[in-house]
């Protein structure tokens, strides 16, 4: 049985029907990218396994159990990356991190925090104020805001938004990385050469409208 | 409670650098009342009798006013988002957030009120009731607002919506916070309208972080 799984999805949003009868499966280690054309439902499957929203049908689970059954339990497990960056523009990059950090391990340790900042090449930011970073910095300090704590299940989505080849080759291994260590990683993303070994859902196919 | 004290750690932080708010928030209610005697003239006898009226109405004006940024500045960056996907429920969330709405908003005009009660001539007798229950009160407003502030999420032009949705659930506490002035100062016993605020609170308490976290579920689908 793997370990996290959804059954018969039907997503419902802004009076139609994104997309139906969707299932998927990952095990420890396992990556899935999610494709399909805009407003195929990408974002809206990802807030799905997020738990930001709930499926008009079918279920998520985490080893068997519905994830909507125990909201908290689910919300340790994971790390979600959305379209805003929550970047305080008056924090600086280092507070912004040992915030989100502080929420999962009790006091924040220094050192996960610098080696989060340094994997991301941001750890000259650390003092500067949000307000000043670009929007390339402002997704690195999200994303070192997940390498900051663990959580078995990451979900990005459009990760590589705004990120330039640098940023993006240490996304890739800080992926590679969590993967070695057991880690599960869903991700939309339009690019094509994301991983070679990862599943793939083409969310195209299952438009309730489609031609 | 670890991360009840993170939340409203940070959000103090960001209160204390970026924020104008608290003092606006007294600003506001030291006008809104000075405004009364230029109105109704600066005969003292009115004044008294107005004061605690003016007072606690001034009160739920200011702290109305800065409810509306309560979730909206996290929402527009993404940060109630995640705070949603955290390992702490929801409910305690919100508590934190309505607990730091009160400190910057409420707590002052709990230290404004007694120089505006000298102001408008409020009678001796009246100051320890109004104090005891604008401290009762006050939380009372934060809490209730919160639920208020969380449904507007998304919507444009929220705050004159905001301002239609928790208007009308301030009126107990106005009634109970002016009563127990006006008992004070007519020689009976504030202690009933005490406890009815009491009771308010401690209703609020066991409801509205529940609500509002609902009411924020709701504007994050």
């Amino acid at each position: 049985m793997p370990l996290f799984t959804g059954t018969d999805l039907v997503c419902f949003r802004g009076g139609r029907i994104v997309f139906a009868g969707l299932g998927f499966a990952l095990d420890p280690g396992e990556a899935m990218v999610l494709r399909g054309a805009n407003g195929s439902g990408k974002s809206s499957l990802l807030r799905l396994m997020a738990g930001l929203s709930q499926p008009l049908e079918g279920t998520i689970a985490w080893e068997s159990e519905p994830a909507s059954d125990d909201p908290e339990a689910h919300n340790a497990r994971l790390h979600y990356i959305g379209h805003a960056d929550a970047v305080k523009p008056v924090l600086t990059v280092a507070e912004n991190v040992r915030f989100w950090t502080s929420l999962r391990l009790g006091s924040g340790d220094g050192d996960t925090l610098a080696s989060a900042l340094a994997k991301l090449g941001i750890s000259h930011l650390a003092d500067v104020p949000g307000r000043f970073l670009s929007a390339g910095q402002k997704r690195r300090v999200n994303l070192a805001r997940i390498l900051a704590a663990h959580a078995p299940l990451w979900l990005l989505d459009e990760p590589a938004t705004a990120l330039d080849r640098a940023a993006e080759q240490n996304l890739n291994d800080a992926i590679t990385e969590h993967r070695a260590g057991g880690g599960m990683v869903v991700i939309s993303s339009h690019a094509a050469d994301t991983m070679a070994d990862a599943r793939e859902i083409d969310l195209g196919k299952f438009q309730a409208d489609a031609p | 409670m670890s991360g009840f004290a993170s939340i409203v750690r940070r959000d103090l932080h960001l209160a204390l650098r970026q924020g104008m708010d608290s003092l606006m928030v007294v600003a506001f209610f030291v006008i809104a009342v000075v405004l009364f005697p230029f109105g109704v003239g600066p005969e003292p006898n009115t004044l008294a009798r107005i004061a605690p009226g003016v007072i606690w109405v001034a009160a739920l004006l200011s702290s109305l006013l800065s409810l509306e940024r309560l979730f909206q500045a996290d929402y527009e960056d993404g940060s109630l988002e995640l705070l949603a996907l955290q390992p702490i429920a929801l409910e305690i969330t919100v508590m934190a957030k309505v607990s730091v709405h009160w400190l910057t908003s409420g707590l002052p005009l709990l230290v404004t009120a007694p120089l505006l009660a000298v102001l408008m001539n409020l009678p001796e007798e009246g100051f320890r009731p109004l104090m005891i229950a604008l401290l009762l009160g006050t939380p009372s407003l934060s809490l209730i607002g919160a639920i208020g502030a969380a449904l507007i999420l998304g919507s444009r032009r929220g705050g004159i919506l905001l301002s239609l949705l928790v208007l009308p659930l301030y009126i107990p506490v106005l009634i109970f916070g002016v009563s127990a002035v006006d008992a004070a100062i007519g020689g009976f016993s504030d202690k009933p309208q005490l406890l009815i605020l009491s009771g308010l609170l401690v209703a609020a308490l066991a409801l509205c972080p529940w609500a509002g976290a609902t009411a924020v579920r709701q504007g994050l689908e």
